[in-house]
Formats: structure tokens, sequence, C-alpha cells
């Protein structure tokens, strides 16, 4: 162990304390062990060699004694654990020391389900992984209420709950639930529980309101030691019930990732199997799950990729100093469309400063203003949000017939025709109307910034501004410098784009920034292949193991071939050679068609004939090979181009705008260990061990 | 339209167990509003028909209001027990006897018809929040000779009552403080104390999270030889000790009163009556004379002598405050009528909570003493006062 604790050079070590208690009703005394790295809950709780090693010599202290009724484990103010300490995981090097961190857990957790006494959890606060693992081992658990976040989210990061969480877990609440845990909840964007859903799921025995959860939960453990309190859990079902989740989980995730993560089919497995194996048994398959998987590319990503969403989303790169921003206490919103309308509500629910849409049409404009005040009415259906709140954002969200409202305000973003004349001749007026100060944004998906900004008389105050649909829900923004943006208005867009709570990525003016270009790249490839004769059901499956959250035409029916079509032409006049122009998409846009697919999900017979006629059919292999080829070959260029400042900033772009998942680590760690990158482009995006093994 | 009052009752009230301030007490890292939150909360559980909404005010004492026993702690602590929203709180002060004018003023305010049902209690807790904390007394104080210059340190005050009354001397002080000693020993041993105790978590950074589930103040085996050894910090060669004085504490009270038709009608059985209440003011350089005039101003109006009181639980600030009051109506230094069960100088005074603390447990008294009908809560007060309250035993046999 020693050596893993060399690996793990700079762990915050979680000391685990042991102070007696002595419990109501008489039960005698309770040795409590709290979980406490030292440092507030910003900080929170995890567990790597030291920390193990810690709570075990607890448990050794604790278990020598003959004179306690019961042994509990807590944690600090607000945190229970939440897991391992990943730290260091980037840094094992081999199976051997992979395989050795999972037993280490093991051999610690189990002994709190071991003891001559039972043992109690008390889950005080957000309990992740590891955290909630050490309670499985006990007993008994019990929540609080206010428990802000309780999951098993290893799989979404490349792991498995492997210090018990994926045997224990089925076999306390069944395979149904657990799996809900282990599986649906990380592949959901990583959904975290609450304390109640927690406990409701079954797996605490009691919950308490956080006010005085501890003394609750310690009255409670001396009532359930005295046998007033009868702790019942409802039998777990061996038989077809757990088969059956098992098969449909099984089928989803096939659905959903071809097989493409590893630790997803991995977790489930281990599940289906926990239902025969004994304790010793199922640990023993975890150590090896673990193993394999942290010394997996896949888990590498994975890591690379959550660092990335865990830091560098919040300091962007390239960014310029945040005191330069200016305060923004009036937005204006140009054009009273479907998207104009929901930048409003954007920027009114999270700026909560007055928001004017102009349009110049009266009916436009109610019809923009009404959706507005529409959806803070579906807010306050679903409780989201108090009368008074709804009252308060409605007032902030109104609509004017001139520019003229936009004189007091201190950010105007234009959302109207996706056309430069149209675009410039809008700026030019706003111009006319805002202070000097006035940032003016744009949410062009391809135009340029620059060129838009050209004649203005402050063309420094111009940025790109671009959201990702639907903008309510995605994260990413990527923030577009034109050659002559000045400091200050960026800053500004920098601070506006976090107070809007997006992860904000500093892009250079160039065509169709950075997730367009790339999924247009991919895209072009695939509708090239369609127009080549091969079949749309095969290129459409080219791509299903990398996993990515939809596929190519389905992606294609979501942003809408005419979308699509024009971003491409954008493209095709910047980049003729990579961007040809598809006839037949052209036509499947003038033959108004929304996507491949009919309503009932089968392939549209008369989109089929527009793209029917090529003869140099591919296979699916084939389509995959010449489109990854293709995505290594867009990056490098815009790397080389500077479009972004590293490929880490290409891979949070793609997570975050498009979803793409971590297991690939977006999409150049993918590129790197496929050999892709270097045999399109002749070199690797990011060095070994930075997103994969070390060499 | 002519009022009627109504009558007022005791029907419940807890305490958490009271910790030793400074660095190394139970509650050294514990916060007071956190105190108050848990009594208020276990009050409530304990009395699972009052409809929490039926709270009417929620009156909280705190000496020092600020920190985590400021922003209107009563409607604070409210707020963080879970009350609903729509229940009102706020703070109060009179010092050591806060918990007790939380007491009478929301009291009152039944019998008045204001409210049907209140939560009063006090907190204190000293060692976040050292008596004197922040107070700038007004130079005219000194200056037109309102007060004497040792009337803000209670322990003169204390050494000051010994002047008064030279027949008090410090070997009757520290016999007792013996005594007070044994009965709360006494008392814990035959499990008298613990019932109104609320178990209360308390966390150190060194040690993790623990339970207080006992006072902490308590020196059961004290002995005279063990007090005469003691300093006497507040004048040479003088009469008052860390030994025969409360000491500096940490801890909170909480209690419920409702109109008695109201508590009927809810499910909630009384303890005790409030018959009557009574704040006198004395010279503040001798504050602990004045439970006397308070007291006497109250037997007074009600037409009663010491002779009709049973029961008698006041406040041990100091032995010698005690034996001034004993002295005045006669009773001699052990009578059994007086804190039976023990009082502050072993269980500790955290200034403004001890108010409740002193009905607790003078209300778990009258259960067992059917034959007393009336009994007193008694305590002096900085800055020269006394308050005396007034109970008749709901249990008293003669009325069946």
């Amino acid at each position: 162990m020693s050596g893993l604790a060399e690996v793990f050079g700079d762990e915050v070590v979680t000391h685990a304390y042991v102070r007696d208690v002595a419990l109501p009703h008489g039960a005698g005394t309770l040795a409590l062990i709290t979980l406490d790295n030292g440092h507030d809950h910003t900080k929170p709780n995890t567990f790597g060699p030291n920390g193990l090693a810690e709570l075990d010599a607890a448990i050794d202290r604790v278990a020598a004694r003959d004179d306690i009724a019961a042994v509990g484990v807590t944690g600090k103010p607000f945190i229970f654990a939440v897991g391992a300490d990943l730290k260091g995981v980037p840094l094992i090097t081999s199976h051997a020391d992979a395989r050795a961190i999972g037993k280490l857990g093991h051999d610690v957790f189990r002994r709190l389900g071991e003891l001559d006494v039972p043992s109690f959890a008390y889950y005080n606060g957000a309990a992740m992984g590891g955290g909630v693992e050490i309670g499985l081992h006990c007993t008994y658990r019990t929540i609080s209420a206010g428990v802000p976040a309780f999951a098993l989210p290893e799989a979404f990061l490349g792991l498995v709950p492997g210090w018990g969480g994926t045997y224990l877990l089925p076999n306390l609440i069944g395979a149904e639930k657990a799996l809900q845990v282990v599986i649906d909840n990380p592949l959901a964007q990583n959904r975290m529980l609450k304390g109640r859903q927690a406990y409701e799921l079954g797996i605490a025995d009691a919950i308490f309101d956080s006010a005085d959860f501890l003394e609750e939960s310690l009255a409670w453990t001396a009532r359930v030691l005295n046998g007033e309190i009868a702790v019942t859990r409802p039998e777990v079902d061996k038989g077809k019930a757990w088969d059956d989740a098992i098969a449909m989980a099984r089928w989803n995730l096939e659905g959903k990732l071809h097989g493409a993560a590893p630790s997803f089919t991995r977790a489930l497995d281990l599940v289906a199997a926990a239902k025969d194996r004994s304790r010793d048994e199922g640990f023993a398959a975890e150590d090896e799950a673990l193993a394999d998987l942290i010394m997996s590319d896949e888990l590498r990503a994975g890591l690379y990729a959550f660092d990335l969403t865990q830091k560098r989303a919040k300091r962007p790169a390239g960014a310029p100093d945040k005191s330069l921003a200016r305060k923004v206490t009036k937005v204006g919103v140009v054009g009273a469309g479907l998207m104009a309308s929901q930048l409003a509500l954007l920027f009114a629910r999270r700026l909560e400063v007055p928001v004017v849409l102009t349009d110049l049409d009266q009916e436009r404009l109610d019809k923009g203003v009404g959706y507005a005040h529409g959806e803070i009415d579906k807010l306050l259906g679903k409780g989201r949000v108090s009368p008074d709140k709804a009252n308060r954002l409605k007032a902030l969200i109104t609509g004017s017939l001139t520019k003229d409202a936009f004189a007091d305000a201190d950010f105007v973003i234009e959302a109207v025709f996706e056309e430069m004349s149209v675009k410039r001749k809008v700026f030019a007026e706003v111009e006319e109307h805002v202070s000097a100060d006035c940032v003016l944004a744009t949410n062009t998906s391809s135009l340029s910034v620059t060129e838009m900004a050209a004649e203005l008389r402050h063309p420094e105050r111009v940025v790109g501004f671009h959201f990702f649909n639907p903008v309510a829900v995605l994260p990413l923004l990527e923030i577009v410098r034109g050659e002559r943006t000045g400091d200050a208005a960026l800053a500004t867009a920098f601070a506006t784009g976090r107070a809007l709570k997006k992860s904000c990525v500093l892009v250079k003016d160039a065509p169709a920034f950075v997730v367009n270009r790339v999924l247009l790249r991919l895209l072009a490839e695939i509708v090239q292949a369609v127009d080549e004769g091969t079949p749309i059901e095969v290129a459409e499956r080219a791509a299903a193991p990398l996993g990515l959250p939809m596929p190519p035409f389905v992606l294609m029916g979501l942003v809408g071939p005419a979308i699509a079509l024009h971003v491409n032409e954008t493209l095709h006049a910047a980049f003729p050679d990579r961007f040809p122009l598809s006839d037949n998409l052209a036509k499947m846009v003038a033959a108004g068609k929304k996507g491949v697919y009919l309503p009932d999900f089968s392939l549209d017979p008369e989109v089929v004939a527009i793209f029917g006629g090529g003869t140099r059919p591919s296979t699916e292999e084939q389509v995959l090979d010449r489109a990854l080829a293709a995505l290594a070959d867009e990056i490098r260029i815009m790397l080389d181009e500077g479009v972004v400042a590293a490929p880490e900033d290409i891979d949070l772009c793609m997570i975050l705008g498009a979803g793409w998942p971590f297991h690939l680590g977006g999409i150049t760690p993918y590129l790197d260990r496929s050999g892709v990158a270097e045999k399109a482009t002749g070199r690797r995006f990011l060095a070994p061990g930075v997103a994969s093994l070390p060499a | 339209m002519p009022r009627t009052a109504r009558d007022v009752v005791f029907v419940d009230g807890v305490r958490t167990p009271f910790g030793k301030a400074g660095p190394k007490g139970l509650y050294a890292q514990t916060r007071a509003d956190d105190l108050v939150v848990r009594a208020i909360r276990e009050l409530m559980r304990r009395n699972p028909s009052l409809p929490p909404e039926r709270v009417d005010e929620v009156a909280i004492a705190a000496t020092t209001q600020t920190g985590d026993q400021g922003l209107t702690i009563g409607r604070s602590a409210a707020v963080l027990a879970g009350l609903p929203k729509s229940v009102p709180g706020y703070a109060i002060d009179r010092m050591c006897a806060g918990a007790m004018t939380a007491v009478t003023t929301t009291g009152a305010g039944i019998s008045f018809g204001s409210y049907d049902v209140v939560i009063a209690g006090g907190v204190e807790h000293m060692g976040r929040h050292p008596m004197g904390e922040g107070v700038d007394p007004n130079p005219r104080f000194l200056a037109d000779q309102l007060v004497d210059p040792s009337a803000l340190v209670m322990g003169s005050t204390a050494e000051n009552l010994h002047d008064r009354f030279p027949q008090i001397s410090k070997e009757r002080a520290d016999a007792y403080a013996v005594r007070s000693q044994q009965k709360v020993a006494a008392a814990y041993a035959a499990g008298k104390i613990q019932p109104d105790l609320v178990p209360t978590a308390i966390r150190s950074a060194e040690q993790g999270w623990g339970l207080a589930t006992e006072d902490e103040p308590p020196r059961p085996g004290t002995t005279m030889d063990d007090l005469a050894k003691l300093k006497t910090p507040f004048r040479v060669h003088g009469n008052v000790t860390a030994g025969n004085a409360a000491g500096l504490n940490d801890g909170a009270t909480a209690c419920l009163l409702a109109a008695e038709d109201v508590a009927r009608d809810l499910g909630l059985a009384p303890r005790m009556r409030l018959v009557d209440f009574s704040f006198a003011g004395v010279e503040p350089e001798v504050m602990g004379v004045g439970p006397v005039p308070a007291t006497e101003k109250l037997l007074a109006r009600n037409s009663l002598t010491m002779d009709d009181i049973g029961l008698i639980e006041i406040n041990e600030a100091f032995a010698v405050q005690v034996l001034a009051f004993l002295e005045h109506f006669k009773i001699a230094d052990d009578d059994a009528r007086v804190n039976p069960w023990g009082g502050a100088i072993a269980l500790g005074h955290p200034l403004a909570s001890s108010g409740v603390r002193l009905m607790n447990q003078l209300a778990r008294l009258f259960e067992e003493r059917t034959d007393v009908r009336y009994g007193l809560t008694t305590m002096c007060v900085g800055m020269g006062m006394g308050g005396t309250v007034l109970w008749e035993n709901v249990n008293w046999e003669g009325a069946k």
C-alpha cells in the first residue's frame, strides 16, 4: 500500500475521528466515526489510500472494544463523503496497483458490515460513489431530508461503483431500483438523487429533517437497538423481476451506447451477477472490473473530460481580465421570433434586469413577449418560481416597436434572420440609439462577426454570442472575438455568459465556430457517402460505435435540414474542398422535408428517392473510417488556424454543446487512441497520458 | 366590552444540557441558535397534538444579541426550527431573567387574549458571547454617581452583598454550595433532571460529532475543603469564589405556555398555572437582593405569605444572594422547600436561558408534590433587579 500512498502524494486526507455517544433510552454507547478532511463543504471528503488507512485504524479501535452497543458513521457539516480521490488515478500505471485500490476500499469498508455489533450510517449531507458505498456496508442507514446530492456516478466517469455498490445495492433494494442509481442516472447527464428520493428507493431505513438530523438518527438508533423499532425492508425479488430489469437495462444501454462505454456494460454485468454471488465473489469481481477500467483509455478520457467540465469550463482560456467587464443593467433583444423570446426569457431569469424585445411588427412583438410570459406561467404552474417571482420576471420582459427603447441598455443581442445584410442593418440602427459602451452581441451560428461589425462607428463593441438549442438547457456558449472586438466588450460578454450560468469558450471569428463546424464536417462526410450510394440506414449506423447522443440524420432532423444546409453553404464558401455541397440535401430542403424520417421513425421514401442513384456505396466501417479521418483533419486545421486555444477547448465544446460523451473525452482523446489522428494528420492531439493511459 | 383575563398554563419545558463556556466546553464549536432550534424542535415533538401553526409567538431571550444570538433570535430560531412562516417571533432581554421575562410577557399576552399558545425560552452561549461583550456603558453612570463602579461586575455585587449581610459568612455560602452539588447529584441519580434534557449534537473539528446528554458543570464530590482552597477573584480576602457561584455556561431553554382552555381543547396537559409575576429594582451594586422586593410585592398583591409557598426555585447566581433571600424571609439555609434538586451553582447558569430551567424543575416537582399548591421561581438580575413568578400546582390535591 505504501506504493499507492506515494502515487496519491497530494491526497487531501479524510480523517476518521471516533467519539463515544451515550445513546438515549439507555441503549448503551455508540462509537461514532466522523469523516472530516478538515476543510469546509467546498472541499468534500474523499478517499485515497491514506484516508482509507485512517478509517481502517478507526475501525480497528472500535472493533477491539466490548463495551459498545453499535458503531455509527457520519460526515462533516453538509458533506458525508463523495467517493474516491480521483486525482491519483491518472498516475496509476499498473493493473496490480489499480486492483489494489479496489481491494483496499473493500477491505476497509466491508469491516463495517462484519463487526460484532450493528453499524449505522448517517448520511448527513452529499454522498456519492464510495461515500454512498460506505453506508451500504453498514447494517442500517438514515438520511437527511436536506441531502442535496446522492449518487453512484462512477459509470458516467468510466468506472463502476466497485467498493461494494454493484453488489450491495441490488441486494438491498432489488436490481430494478439499483440500476436506476448505477446506470440510468449516470446515463442521464449524471443525474443526482435528493435525500428523500434515496429514502424512497429504500436505500435508507429512515429519513429525518436536517435541523436535528444527527440527534434524531441517534434516538432512532437507540430504539432500533432496544427493539422498539423493527426495521423492515421489502424482500428483494431475485427471480424474474431481477432478470427482467437486467434485460431491460441491457436493451436500453445497447440502444444508447452500442457498447461504446465499457463502464456501463461492466456495471450492468456486475449487478446482474450480484444475484447469485457470495459477498466475497461479488467484491472480487468488483476489484477486477475496477482494475480493468482504471487501466482503460475510456476512463482516462472520462477523467480528462470531467476535469474539463469542472475546471476549464469555469476558467475559460484566453478570456480577458474580468475587471474589464461592464455592468449589465438592461438588455435589448432585436427580433421577437422564437429564438429572441427564448433569449429574453433566459436573460430575464438569470440577470434579473429589464429585457426589451424589438420588432417592426406589433403582432410579432406581442407574440414574442407573449411566448416569454407564457413560459414563465408554465414555470409558475410547475412551482419552479413563486407567484411574486413570476410577476417580477414578466414585468422585466417588454416589447417595443422602436429601438429607442435600447437607449439605456448595456447589452443588445440580435436574433434576426441569418443574413449578413440584415444583421448589419440592424446593428447600424441599434447604434443610433445606444451609448458608446453598449455591447452588441450576435447569436449568429455561422456569419462573420468581423464583417458584421465592419461598418459600425464602434466595431470594438461587437461580439459573437453563440447559444445552442435549447438555449435554456445546453450549457455551452461560444463567445466569438471579431478582429476588432475590444477587451471590455469581450470581458462583458464572458461575465454575462457566466451570469447566464453558461460555460463559455473563447472562439476566433471563423466560419461556423467550433461545434457546428465539427458536426457539419461529420455530417458532410456522411451525406456525401449517401450521395455516393450508401443506404441512409447504413450511413446512419456507421457512427454507432462512438456512442454519440444521436445518429447523424436524427441530429439533422433536430437542427432542421434547412439550417444544416445553410451552415454547410457558409462552410463551403470558406472551405469548398472539405465541405462539398450536396445537391440532394438542397433538393430535400426544397421539398420541404423536415428530416429523413417519417413521424413513425421509418425512412421517408421520398427522401430515400431524392438521395437515390449513387453507384459507389460504402460499408458501415468505411463510412466510419472516413468520417473519423475527416473529424481529425478538420480539428487539426481548426487548431492550426487558432480557432480555439487548444484541443481541450474543442473537446469541451463538443461535450457541452453537442453532448458528446465522456468516454470519448469529447473527441480528440478518441481520435488519438484509435490511431486516427496520427493516420489522418500525422500527429496526436494530446500527449499520451493526458487523456489516455500513460505510454 | 369588558375583558376577561384568561388563565395561563405552563404545558411543557425542555432545555439542552448546560455546558461549560470556553474552548474545551461541550458547545465550544456549536452555534447558540442551533441550541435554541434543538430545544424548540424537541418541545414540538413532545407535544404532537399541538398543530405548529397554532403557535402565536416565539419569544427567545439572549443577553448578548449579536452574531448567532442576533438577528431577532426568536424569529430566526422559529424559521430554522421549521415552524410555519406564519409563526412570528422576537428577541427579548432582561439579562439573567431573559427567559423568565419571555414567559411573563407572553403569558400576560395570553391572559390579555392576544395569544393562545406561545413558545418562550432563552439562550446564552457565554463561550461565544462573554458577559459584557460589546457593551458601552454611558459615562454618566459614574460621573453622576448613578451606580457604584462595582455594579457592572456581578462577582463584585455579590461581595457587596456579603457586606450588607455580614452574618452571611463565606463558610455559610460554601456550605450552601456543597449542598447544591449534593442535591443535583442525588437528583441526577434519581433520574429527576434527565426527562427535560434534549440530547444535542455537538461537533468539534478535533473529535468529530458527539452528543451532549448531561450537564457538564456539576462537580458532585465537592467538599468544604475543596471550596476553601479556591481564590476570591473579585476581592482580596473576599468571600465569592468559583465554587459558591454559578459558572460561565452555554445552554438554551424553551417552554410551551397556553391559555388553559385552549390547552384543554388541543389535548395539551397543563403542569402549572401562572398566577402572577413581579419585577422590582434595587441598587445595581447589590443586584443579588433583587428577588426580595420582587417577591414581597408579589406575595402582597396576592394576599399570600411565605408560609403559603411550598416550593421555591431560586436561581443560584451566587450562594450569598440565595442566603440573603432566605434570611429576609426567615427561611433556613437548608429548608427543604428551596431548590430540592439543586440549582445553578451545580447545574450552571447560561444567563438568559435560566428562567425556564427553574420552571421546568418546579413543574416536575409539582407533579410529585401534590400536597403543594403554590411555588415560586425567582432570580436576581444584573443592573439591580429581581423577578419572581408565582405558580399554582394544577395537581394540587386540595383542589380535588
